[in-house]
């Protein structure tokens, strides 16, 4: 067993190393294709979710209805009744999104024929993916599942996806690291705000994309589509993350977080040093502002695999950069987000040198969480997040903040310790 | 959590005896921990410096005792 000084000093070691791979990400959207072509591992009946591992019996209401809503749109089931007595059954094998190179928003399912977005990190030249955003409303991702969700869900396969994906391969593809740092400086925290990067990308995709699609009437739909979606870049900014983050895992005795996820039951972390174990606790109810008509008793608790993107310094890490969205919310006034911002900056390790906040003086996003700050400080991760209602089929009720549970960071660090011989 | 007065003298007073520097200019005030007490002083226009601390690891022993061995 090394001694204390000697092993602080691997620590840090191997945390300087991860946080190289981290700011060295070079993320590029390359390509949308249909989520079998791309995990091979993901046959029929088999449904990867948001969150860490869970089964049905554990599912809170918006997961079992997004899931009985994908089981009928995939043709697994008649209806929605029939797929949820099925999935009650054990029909179906669910895992995370996170042990396939995958996000997805909210409840975040992932099935086989879906496309999905390809974002590649060029300098690892590893692959990451996540679903296209469905819009806003009632939408799968936020637990809806009737007929009108299952038919946008059929139109973004048959159409939108492989246009998408057509676009992307004539024009090479859209480096994001630019972009984001654009959309930094244009108020955009690409969690909860969004319409910079939006509208940049859309910019940049609508040339390739009008030259993919020869029906006029079909591009009028899909650039109306995407235009309309202020949240169209997070699912991109999602795979980003994933692509940037994956190959930080594994850095022998790095205490650098590698995914942050949850599932509307329980929220979970990974850490670099840890492998692959999942530490989790349970997650917390987000607080924020509702829709016309509800209120926090209609909330579910947080859900989704959106936390890479603070879990690489975006989201409520970097809420100084977006002042809408602290209103938006709930989060209160400008100085406030700016303090969220500072505190995050307590238990991170670096600054990205191009993702920078302009009313800070150009400082670089806080990027790089280390459980051992988050334990000694008690500071834990601020996020920015949609809220789900509490029943199934009914979507989207509200935005607002939560906090990542300590509990989760602490269990990381005992497990450190039992693992170096030190408990 | 505790107060802390600051004089402008440097040396520490010597047999019990206090400053009377200490006594007869304004406090310097600097507070480590609640900061309620940094509010009361700045309310009575004390010049306060508040220092945000907090036991590390909530006051766990156990955590404590680990982030010890895994820090600088």
């Amino acid at each position: 067993m090394m001694d204390s000084m000697s092993l602080a000093s691997a620590i840090r070691s191997a945390n300087s190393k991860a946080l190289e791979v981290l700011l060295q990400g070079d993320p590029v959207l390359v390509d949308v294709l249909p989520a079998e072509n791309l995990i091979p591992e993901l046959r029929e009946r088999k449904i990867l979710h948001a969150g860490p591992p869970i089964e049905w019996d554990r599912m809170c209401g918006p997961m079992r209805g997004a899931i009985a809503g994908v089981v009928v749109f995939e043709g697994w089931a008649g209806d929605l009744d029939d797929a949820a007595d099925q999935a009650s059954k054990g029909c179906f094998d669910f895992h995370p999104n996170h042990h396939f190179a995958a996000v997805g928003p909210m409840t975040g399912l992932t099935t086989c024929s879906q496309p999905l977005l390809v974002v590649e990190n060029r300098t690892t030249g590893n692959r990451a993916y996540c679903t296209v955003n469905e819009g806003l409303g009632k939408v799968m991702r936020f637990g809806g599942n009737d007929e009108s969700v299952r038919d946008r869900l059929a139109w973004i396969r048959d159409s939108l996806g492989p246009a998408l994906g057509a676009a992307l391969q004539s024009c090479g593809g859209i480096p994001l690291r630019p972009l984001v740092a654009r959309g930094l400086t244009m108020g955009d925290e690409m969690h909860q705000r969004n319409v910079a990067c939006s509208s940049l990308l859309l910019r940049e995709l609508a040339p390739a994309l009008a030259s993919a699609v020869a029906d006029h009437s079909d591009l009028s739909e899909m650039l109306a589509f995407m235009g309309s979606n202020d949240q169209f870049f997070l699912n991109i900014a999602m795979a980003m993350g994933k692509s940037i983050m994956d190959p930080v895992r594994d850095i022998e005795l790095s205490t650098v977080v590698t995914a942050m996820t949850r599932n509307g039951t329980d929220f979970g972390i990974r850490v670099s040093g840890l492998g692959d174990e999942w530490f989790t606790a349970p997650v917390e109810m987000p607080a924020g502002l509702y829709f016309p008509g509800f209120s926090a008793v209609d909330a579910n608790p947080d859900m989704g695999d959106s936390t890479i993107v603070e879990t690489i310094g975006l989201g409520g890490f970097a809420m100084a950069a977006a002042p809408a969205v602290a209103g938006f919310v709930g989060a209160g006034s400008v100085a406030e987000a700016a303090g969220i911002t500072a505190r995050m900056r307590e238990i991170t390790l670096g600054e990205h040198s191009e993702w920078t906040i302009v009313n800070e003086n150009y400082r670089g996003v806080a990027t790089g969480i280390d459980i051992r700050l988050v334990v000694e400080t008690g500071i834990v991760p601020t996020i920015n997040t949609g809220i789900a209602h509490r029943q199934p089929g009914i979507g989207q009720v509200g935005a607002g903040v939560v906090k990542a549970p300590l509990a989760c960071f602490e269990k990381a660090l005992r497990a450190l310790g039992e693992r170096l011989g030190l408990s | 959590m505790r107060s802390t007065v600051v004089s402008d003298q440097n040396d520490t007073p010597a047999g019990g005896t206090i400053s009377s520097e200490l006594l007869h200019s304004p406090p310097r005030v600097v507070n480590v921990g609640l900061a309620v007490f940094a509010a009361d002083l700045d309310a009575q226009d004390v010049d306060v410096v508040h220092v945000d601390w907090r036991p590390p690891a909530g006051g766990d022993k156990d955590l404590a005792r680990l982030l010890s061995m895994l820090t600088d």
